[in-house]
């Protein structure tokens, strides 16, 4: 039973990576898109392609602490003691990033638009960053159980703690442009596809090359990760590194739709080799997973609403994204209704 | 950097809870908007559809506007406190997360639904067939019921924890999900919660029109905007004085602390008046106030009389009940929820009887004026409701098994974040409200402008949405 709910966890953490993290990534373009002028138009396709979609995305990161706190709640209260500061910090950043994208969206004046932008923007680099930190400090086995805190600076500030940061920062920026290659496709015109596409492949590279330095970092500072990375989660990585060469080509190749399928597995297949490189710990080497586990009576409900989920949340989810892709949500933001209004009045 | 680490050694105790009592007394004013607003929204939806009534369609979609940048508020917000579950109370969800998060895990399969749902109906208004789009908001309304039950169900076993037993090692075991969500507090409490959500979502959007009638917007599309609320919130009124009524004498005889608390009750006795204002002093006596002689003895029990009974705070040990001061507290946010709520009640029987009688407001600017204000009363009535249970409850987070003393975090920070989401807090209600009027000006100026786009109207191609600016 501890095993089904351990895997029902990692599902909510790779699709809270795979949908959110794209939010976050969308949101590092909009940061790098330059001056109000220059990057009006990439911040446009920002805001429709994430506009609809983002807060169900990021209720996969609800659905993951309330696994982790009622069914293994010993090791979510061992991760939050010790790792307060970056997960303190992550709690701001949602705060800033998500009422600031919301209040964008509905103010015209372009110095505000900006200031929010800012804000919205910055922290969807601070989020991911916290998180794939905490994410480097919980896998390199400094989460101590029992109670005691750890190292409150040195759990999130370490070698594997960085790596993490960064490669979660680099993930979220590739899965972004891969996915916003293929709507600039849809709604946005050839000019953006290619800017997307040209950054997705910056992208893909960068990220393989944080790879290729992540694997001396942790053989260095994480050995047990190390070693099962190299062992049994093995198959994982390498599917994962044939995923994002598979995305590379595909994009050369204008084949989007496709390059984010591979994209999603490729990011998937990370997540999941984490998994199996900590199994069958919850906190590398100190607390297992059934050590942690929760009487058998939670777990049966925590799979019962599981089970609920994907029988209504799922089809739901991809009624929004259908609707979605097939434009038939309009995201019409304050900027857009005032150029309509701009185009019909001339005087105006 | 000794110096430092003693400068930010603080107590975290104190810290904790008022970071938790203010992130909650802050989210709680989006929550009755959240669970009550797409109800009256569907309201005007469905007036609009099916009576052709372009007024009331256009309330809907501006309701549906401002939904959506509240629920990003409050979806942010609540996202905070389940962070904080953790980071301020860590060793309570160590030992007691396998029965509390039950709840929880429900509450997410709920808020799922409506963010979904929030979303296509939000976005829907241009391109989806108007009876399509209509339902698409239907499950947003039954998730805010669902979640409602959920959280509070959560907050109610914290009062009467139920369904588990603790091992030696203190360990939660021989959990029941069934008798931990349905624990004897739960139907009451959250439908209590419930209902406020509904009163207070009436109350307040319906002052912001009443404002704007006092401000001579006296139109049929204000009239409407005030009347769907305010009717809503009538209809809640009378219910939650009867829920709220039963929840009391629950109390009265499952939570005899809260209850000594409220009714300011040192020693056991009967004939308790009922004390209007008043504190309890160092000692324990109760100085000041204006006593109406067995009232709280005849509220508790109507069967028995002034002869009923009500045991006193020091029948219980000193530190398992609330401190006199907190008692004072409970006794004051009691009497306030109470005093309001009559106050509404009245408000909104004044507004039964002449509609009743004339199928029209009451012509008084008097009447506008108290609805005006009837909006931030009824979130003051809802805040002093939440500060008698969760100030009532202390010292334990859990009541008999945890003292929320036990269960705060030793990060030493904790006054840091405090400030640090006191401030983003402050910012981001004062944007809120900024944004909500910067939207109401462009909605009213985008009026003289039909093309704007108004619902459902004829599509527009999807091609043009950030197309690049034609040269001329």
């Amino acid at each position: 039973m501890a095993e089904f709910v351990a895997v029902v966890l990692m599902v909510g953490v790779t699709a809270y990576a795979v949908f959110g993290g794209a939010d976050f990534g969308a949101g590092f373009w909009d940061l790098v898109a330059g001056g109000a002028e220059r990057g009006s138009r990439p911040r446009s396709v920002v805001e429709h392609a994430i506009g609809p979609v983002w807060e169900a995305n990021h209720v996969w990161l609800i659905f993951v602490l309330v696994v982790l706190w009622t069914s293994f709640s010993e090791a979510f209260g061992a991760i939050m003691s010790t790792l307060f500061v970056p997960i303190a910090l992550a709690a701001f950043g949602i705060v800033l990033r998500g009422t600031s994208f919301a209040f964008r969206k509905e103010v015209v004046r372009l110095s505000i638009r900006r200031d929010f932008g800012v804000v919205f923007a910055t922290s969807s680099v601070i989020v991911p960053y916290c998180f794939g930190a905490v994410a480097g400090g919980i896998a390199s086995g400094r989460v101590p159980p029992g109670g005691t805190a750890g190292d409150p600076w040195a759990s999130w500030t370490n070698p594997t703690s960085i790596l993490g940061g960064v490669l979660a920062v680099a993930t979220c920026a590739f899965l972004a442009a891969v996915y916003m290659t293929y709507d600039a496709h849809r709604f946005a015109g050839p000019d953006m596809e290619q800017y997307f596409r040209r950054r997705a492949l910056v992208m893909a590279v960068v990220v393989g090359v944080l790879a290729i330095v992540g694997i001396f970092v942790l053989r260095a500072d994480a050995e047990y990760l190390y070693d099962r990375l190299t062992g049994p989660a093995l198959p994982l990585v390498l599917a994962s590194a044939i995923g994002g060469l598979g995305t590379l080509t595909l994009l050369t190749r204008r084949l989007h739709r496709g390059a984010r399928v591979l994209a999603m597995g490729a990011v998937a297949a990370v997540i999941w080799a984490w998994g199996v490189a900590q199994w069958p710990y919850v906190l590398p080497t100190r607390l297992t997973v059934a050590e942690a586990a929760a009487p058998t009576a939670t777990l049966v409900a925590v799979s019962i609403a599981f089970g609920l989920a994907v029988l209504i949340c799922l089809p739901s989810l991809a009624l929004l994204y259908v609707l979605d892709q097939r434009s038939l949500l309009d995201a019409d933001t304050a900027a857009d209704g005032q150029a309509r209004v701009a185009d019909a009045d001339p005087t105006a | 950097m000794h110096a430092l680490a003693q400068v930010l050694a603080v107590d975290p105790v104190p810290w904790a809870r008022a970071q938790m009592a203010f992130t909650l007394a802050t989210h709680i004013i989006l929550v009755p908007l959240g669970v009550s607003w797409a109800f009256m929204t569907l309201i005007a939806n469905y007036r609009g559809i099916r009576k052709g009534d372009a007024d009331a369609l256009r309330l809907a979609q501006r309701w549906s506007k401002y939904m959506a940048v509240l629920f990003a508020v409050g979806a942010v917000t609540g996202t905070v406190l389940s962070f904080e579950f953790g980071l301020l109370w860590p060793d309570f969800m160590d030992r007691f997360g396998p029965a509390f998060g039950i709840p929880f895990a429900f509450e997410g399969l709920f808020f799922f639904t409506e963010a979904i749902f929030i979303a296509i109906y939000i976005y829907g208004w241009k391109r989806l067939k108007p009876w399509a789009h209509f339902w698409s908001g239907v499950p947003i309304v039954i998730a805010g019921i669902g979640g409602t039950f959920s959280v509070v169900a959560a907050n109610a076993w914290m009062n009467h924890p139920a369904g588990f037993r603790l091992n030696d090692a203190g360990r939660v075991v021989d959990v029941d999900p069934v008798e931990v969500i349905f624990n004897r507090a739960m139907p009451l409490q959250s439908l209590h919660m419930l209902i406020a959500a509904y009163l207070v979502g009436g109350f307040v959007v319906a002052s912001v029109y009443a404002t704007a009638m006092l401000r001579g917007k006296r139109d049929r599309y204000h009239r409407l905007g005030f009347l769907i609320p305010f009717t809503v919130a009538t209809v809640a009124v009378p219910i939650q004085m009867v829920v709220g009524d039963q929840l009391a004498r629950f109390v009265y005889n499952n939570e005899p602390r809260k209850f000594a608390a409220m009714e300011l009750v040192p020693e056991t006795s009967r004939d308790v008046p009922e004390t209007l204002g008043g504190w309890l002093n160092d000692d324990g006596e109760v100085v000041g106030g204006i006593p109406i002689p067995g009232l709280a003895s005849i509220l508790s029990d109507p069967g028995e009389g002034t002869s009923t009974k009500i045991r006193g705070l020091e029948s219980f040990p000193a530190d398992e009940r609330p401190t006199n001061r907190q008692a004072t507290i409970v006794h004051w946010a009691w009497d306030v929820m109470v005093g309001l709520g009559t106050a509404l009640f009245l408000l909104a029987a004044w507004f039964a009887v002449v509609w009743w009688r004339r199928r029209d407001l009451p012509r008084t600017k008097w009447f506008l004026r108290a609805a005006a204000v009837a909006g931030v009363a009824s979130v003051v009535t809802m805040e002093a409701g939440w500060v008698v249970t969760e100030v009532g409850r202390q010292p334990w987070i859990v009541v008999d098994y945890m003292l929320v003393e036990d269960a705060a975090t030793s990060s030493s920070g904790v006054w840091v974040t405090f400030l640090g989401i006191a401030a983003i807090y402050t910012g981001v209600a004062v944007t809120t409200v900024l944004v909500l009027r910067a939207m109401r000006r462009r909605f009213d100026a985008a009026e003289d402008h039909p093309d704007q786009g108004g619902p459902y109207s004829p599509r527009i191609r999807p091609e043009s949405v950030g197309a690049a600016p034609q040269e001329p």
